[in-house]
């Protein structure tokens, strides 16, 4: 049978056959076992036109509602400056893989050089891998990092105020890893300071992760905790959205040993979940204990500037089994896209992104406590997003919401939200959601 | 050809023990150095540490390989060569005076396992 878009006609099959000596393709076959072939027909739709096939995903695709998004939760609604799809869909960019070799790809190499060296200045720390799959895979290549460089320790404390998805890949990474993972209590919407000077005082740590902001929103205060860590040479972990990081304090500021997070906040569309991209940065001094690959500058023989994968030594493709982990290679289009966002934003941009959800986030807030039927959930600074509790039944008001195309307010728990606001909400669309909320 | 020195323990994997008293200097030998390349990183472990012969105590890193580094006999880590960490290439340039660990031995038995010099030319010939 010959198909439109497959490359081999069916006089290059038989050519093929051929040479090999055999009649049909059932004869190639004939040295796999009869009772493991594949003899039933493939569950598959009957094949259609392109024309139905247009009209299928058409159809489907209108069952999608897009709605004005009042949530967070570790994926973010921030506006894509129209320049970064015009240069990404270039093909150069577009269909190139991993580089294998390398040095061969120069823009390549230089993009992903870009990118470390912006995400290294955003998280406030010395190095920057070429980027890791996502945020929670990261947070995870963060914890078996930890245990790879205190050697003899396996135990890794994760904070209850994480993003519980985040909380889940640690769990399924520690499980076959052999890492104890264990949770450091919460307090008011933070991390419990008590219990985790307690735990780390054993002295069995190897390293403690903790978000900035954490799941709830919530700015926690980390003073002291990179000493506590340091005394008993526990690696301090910090989670971070990606976009605050144009605001607050950074992972280098509180003397963190690693940064990660997903960078998704950095303008790269919601998307049902994905693509996105992670970051990995870390101090200079545990460089060799980072996974991923790392892009270096230098100079050829001629003395111009150059890129080259360096320190390849601590890989996988060499160190095999020894090394920290099984990654070889990055998110390198979103990567691209963050690169493209950050050169476009600037710094400045970044801090007006933050300026514009702050003063959303906390006027939504002040607005639905005013009604009378939220309350502030914990008693936390916040940057763009935050837990309220409520009286109104939490069912009922989602529903509202999405007839008024809002979707708005993840329950977190029985009678609790959690709301964002970025700088994409207008003060007409937050009004409209606490209409509803006032006329429930 | 490689150096060998007399008066040497040696190990398979490459290591060589220099015993001065109750405790012995570890490094890896010049055969080893020359296999590898260019080093750039040497992995230390703590002063402290309790090490068994035949576990792995750290790495030397070249430009085209990481090569775990095995204790041929067991003890306590008395001290670490800490020039190795900004001059990790004085291995190449002289691998028997760059001694990576300093060991208390705890039991001077275990060095009968090992080569002496004479047999360590001839392991590495063949």
């Amino acid at each position: 049978m010959s198909y439109k878009y497959f490359p081999h006609t069916e006089d290059d099959m038989r050519d093929m056959l051929k040479v090999c000596g055999v009649k049909s393709l059932d004869d190639l076959y004939a040295e796999i076992p009869d009772d493991i072939q594949f003899k039933r027909e493939y569950d598959l739709p009957s094949t259609m036109s392109e024309a139905e096939v247009r009209k299928f995903f058409k159809n489907l695709g209108e069952k999608n509602k897009s709605l004005t998004c009042f949530t967070g939760a570790g994926c973010y609604d921030h506006y894509t400056p129209a320049v970064i799809n015009y240069i990404l869909q270039r093909s150069e960019f577009l269909t190139s893989y991993t580089p294998y070799q390398a040095e061969i790809s120069q823009g390549t190499l230089q993009y992903i050089f870009e990118f470390q060296s912006m995400m290294a200045e955003l998280t406030g720390m010395e190095v920057s891998n070429a980027s890791m799959y996502d945020g929670p895979t990261a947070t995870a290549e963060a914890m078996m990092m930890s245990v790879a460089h205190a050697r003899k320790r396996n135990k890794v404390l994760a904070s209850s105020t994480l993003n519980p998805n985040i909380l889940r890949v640690l769990e399924t990474y520690a499980k076959f890893h052999g890492v104890e993972l264990e949770r450091i209590a919460e307090k008011d919407g933070v991390t419990d300071k008590a219990d985790f000077e307690t735990k780390v005082a054993n002295g069995d740590v190897a390293g403690v992760i903790v978000a900035s902001p954490n799941y709830y929103g919530a700015l926690e205060d980390y003073t002291g905790w990179a000493d506590s860590c340091h005394a008993k040479k526990t690696l301090f972990i910090m989670n971070c959205n990606a976009s605050t990081l144009g605001a607050i304090k950074t992972p280098g500021e509180w003397d963190a040993d690693v940064a990660v997070g997903d960078a998704q906040s950095l303008g790269i569309p919601m998307c049902f979940g994905g693509p996105y991209v992670g970051y990995m940065c870390t101090r200079k001094s545990l460089i060799r204990k980072m996974p991923g690959r790392v892009v270096g500058a230098t100079a050829d023989a001629d003395g111009q500037r150059a890129f080259v994968l360096t320190l390849q030594a601590r890989e996988q493709h060499i160190r095999r089994e020894k090394a920290t982990s099984n990654i070889c290679s990055n998110q390198s289009l979103m990567a691209l896209f963050v690169t493209i966002y950050l050169s476009v934003m600037g710094k400045k941009g970044l801090q007006e992104v933050n300026e514009l959800s702050y003063s959303g986030a906390h006027y939504l807030a002040d607005e639905l406590c005013a009604t009378g039927k939220f309350a502030m959930a914990h008693n936390q600074p916040f940057l763009n997003e935050f837990a309220v509790k409520t009286t109104v039944d939490i069912s009922l008001l989602q529903k509202k919401f999405i007839e008024a195309g809002i979707f708005g307010g993840l329950k977190i728990a029985e009678d609790t939200l959690l709301f964002c606001v970025t700088e994409m909400r207008s003060k007409e669309e937050i009004d409209l959601l606490v209409n509803i909320v006032k006329q429930l | 050809m490689s150096k060998v020195i007399e008066g040497l323990f040696y190990a398979e994997s490459h290591e060589f023990v220099k015993v001065e008293g109750d405790s012995a200097f570890i490094g890896i030998t010049d055969y080893a150095q020359n296999q590898l390349g260019n080093v750039v990183y040497v992995d230390l472990p703590e002063v402290g540490d309790e090490i068994a012969a035949g576990e792995e105590f750290g790495a030397v890193e070249s430009v085209k390989a990481a090569s775990d580094l095995i204790s041929p006999i067991s003890g306590t880590i008395e001290a670490i060569n800490e020039t190795l960490e900004d001059k990790p290439e004085s291995i190449n340039k002289d691998a028997f005076a760059s001694w990576i660990i300093q060991v208390k031995l705890s039991d001077k038995s275990e060095l009968s396992n090992l080569m002496d010099a004479a047999a360590y030319t001839k392991f590495i010939e063949e």
